[in-house]
């Protein structure tokens, strides 16, 4: 009750108040970019109030960083009215960069100066910074080498995948030869064969394609043929009382009706091909972001461990979003399909 | 003789309708191990550019017959001949629209439409078929649409647009009008009228409506309960077009009726 009170004293009050609410419709519409800019000013002031308790060089070139940011969220706050998209863009994103300065504050805080957390183990936001621009080239190296291994593999066993599918559900011949191998190596985990893989094939690289081919492969195939196998035999009709032959029927017919779900079998191919990749990587490859990690733990470089997983995790995203937008080019014809 | 006269003044001889024979059609599946009969000892012989419905209670077997005709299946007995020809597969003369549209949802509408053509590889060189097509349906704006974004009657107007771009000898209609609103029913039932007249096909019409048969078709072939037999083959000797209220027309649809077994309620 005090609270009503209270507004409504303020409310019968006095005749300058025709401005708060313009205040207050500004706050609502910008508070949060403010806010925002407020986080990033705390981060860039958390890196140069204090000293560093350990040796790290990026410190204040990170505190500086973070004041431009700030700066740029504050300018892009108030002018988002002359600056179209990228204005309403900013807004979008304000309460992500408000979470995000508020962490990184906290970070700097609990590891670089006053290590509440032990350490080695938690090197500070800087400490990473330090490993992009120190230790580049040997970063991009590795980022190369997993791209190169991941993609061969990838459109090898997607490929393969994908014929053995629609063979499998065009061809009751095929299907009953493929399908028991099918049962019995499929569900087996790519990486149980590692061992004989690496020492059956003439390199690594080679076993490790053969390997993400193979774990890409399988739900493909499965997926692939299952679509196949669901499309309406109306479809058929039609087509054959229009004059199709069998090539039509499988190019024309199956294959687009069973698009969607060879999608869903890409999909999950890459993920379970990017776990083979790591694990490729750190146990025989000697290149690649799965080696970079393990060679960084034999050094006790933990920064290097989390600057490569955050690349790690950013290409394996990449990936995921390149796949999605293929599959909403080719399949425009579909309603309410997942915004990934 | 006086119909073969009034046809003859209609149908452009270019692409008149073919002549389809059933002869002593008998059919049956096996269901579970178990032979069921569904076309018993059927005998029709279609004049070229007849409108022919085959009328009987649901389930009787027309849609079996159709497929016969249209050559997807094949008979357990008996022949089916197009023009003298036997019936043995699928041609593009012989074009099915079903109950369902069936559109292919990944194509948009002109590239549905122009599924025939690109089946049989003249698609190339006869483009404007498909875009004439498009337009004797009236959905020439609606080409770049998806199939999703139609509405039923629409959706239905594109399967007759990929059934006449073949240029058909014989259309046969499974029920198209069977799903749509009374309606967009009635206005569609004129459409294939004019486009029958204007073209010349053969056309068979699969229905259970008695008064959709009478409007449309100058025969109308009633079958018994399965397995079906023709009962009876009526002439329906009107001018188009035919008025609903038309008392010659009742008379008719109460012989049908009765017919199947529905004088009752009438």
């Amino acid at each position: 009750m005090s609270t009503y009170s209270l507004s409504d004293g303020l409310a019968s009050g006095a005749p300058r108040l025709s401005r708060t609410p313009l205040l207050a419709s500004w706050l609502r519409e910008s508070g949060v970019g403010v806010l925002a800019s407020i986080a990033w000013i705390a981060f860039g002031l958390s890196c140069l109030w204090w000293q560093d308790v350990g040796d790290w060089s990026r410190t204040h070139s990170l505190g500086i960083a973070a004041f431009v940011i700030a700066a740029v969220a504050l300018f892009g706050t108030v002018g988002a009215d002359y600056l179209g998209s990228a204005g309403r863009a900013l807004h979008k994103r304000a309460p992500w960069l408000v979470a995000l300065g508020a962490f990184l504050t906290l970070w700097e805080l609990a590891t670089a100066k006053f290590a509440w957390l032990p350490l080695p183990f938690f090197p500070p936001p800087q400490a990473i910074i330090e490993v992009y621009t120190d230790d580049l080239p040997k970063l991009l190296d590795s980022v190369l080498a997993s791209v190169k291994l991941q993609l061969g593999g990838y459109l090898i066993g997607a490929t393969v995948g994908f014929l053995t599918g629609v063979s499998i559900g065009w061809s009751r011949a095929v299907g009953y030869w493929v399908h028991p191998v099918l049962r019995f190596i499929g569900p087996l985990p790519a990486t149980a064969w590692l061992p004989i893989a690496f020492f059956t094939f003439p390199s690594s690289w080679s076993a490790s394609t053969f390997l993400i081919a193979l774990a890409t492969g399988f739900p493909v195939t499965v997926l692939t043929w299952s679509g196949v196998a669901s499309v309406s035999n109306a479809y058929y009709d039609v087509a054959r009382t229009l004059g199709a032959k069998p090539s039509f029927l499988v190019l024309k017919v199956a294959i687009p009706a069973a698009l969607p779900h060879v999608f869903v079998g890409l999909f999950m191919g890459l993920g379970s091909s990017f776990a083979v990749l790591v694990v490729a990587e750190m146990i025989g490859v000697k290149a690649g972001l799965g080696w970079y990690l393990q060679w960084a733990q034999g050094w006790a470089a933990y920064a290097n461990m989390y600057a490569a997983l955050i690349v790690m995790s950013l290409l394996c995203s990449g990936a995921i979003t390149l796949l999605f937008t293929i599959r909403d080019r080719l399949l425009v014809w579909q309603k309410g399909t997942v915004k990934w | 003789m006086v119909e073969a006269v009034a046809l003859a003044d209609i149908a452009p001889p270019v692409a008149a309708g073919a002549a389809l024979d059933i002869e002593q059609v008998s059919h049956a599946f096996d269901i579970d191990g178990a032979e069921l009969p569904v076309l018993s000892e059927v005998n029709i012989a279609v004049e070229p550019g007849e409108f022919v419905a085959l009328l009987g209670p649901s389930g009787c077997g027309k849609s079996t017959l159709l497929r016969l005709v249209a050559g997807l299946d094949k008979p357990r007995f008996g022949t089916l001949r197009e023009d003298e020809r036997r019936i043995r597969n699928p041609h593009p003369s012989r074009v099915v629209v079903f109950q369902d549209p069936t559109l292919f949802p990944w194509r948009t509408v002109w590239d549905n439409v122009a599924l025939g053509l690109e089946a049989q590889g003249i698609l190339k060189s006869q483009r404007h078929r498909v875009d004439d097509a498009l337009d004797l349906v009236g959905l020439t704006s609606f080409r770049n649409a998806y199939p999703h974004q139609l509405s039923g009657g629409m959706a239905q107007r594109v399967a007759l647009a990929r059934a006449l771009v073949n240029d058909p000898k014989i259309l046969i209609l499974d029920e198209p009008l069977g799903k749509l609103d009374s309606l967009t029913r009635i206005t569609m039932q004129a459409e294939i009228v004019a486009l029958w007249q204007r073209k010349g096909f053969t056309t068979l019409l699969v229905t259970h409506d008695a008064e959709e048969a009478l409007v449309l078709a100058n025969r109308v072939i009633v079958f018994s309960d399965r397995p079906a037999r023709v009962k009876a083959d009526i002439r329906v000797d009107r001018p188009y077009p035919r008025h609903r209220g038309d008392p010659y027309l009742a008379d008719l649809r109460r012989q049908i009726l009765g017919l199947l077994g529905l004088d009752a309620t009438w």
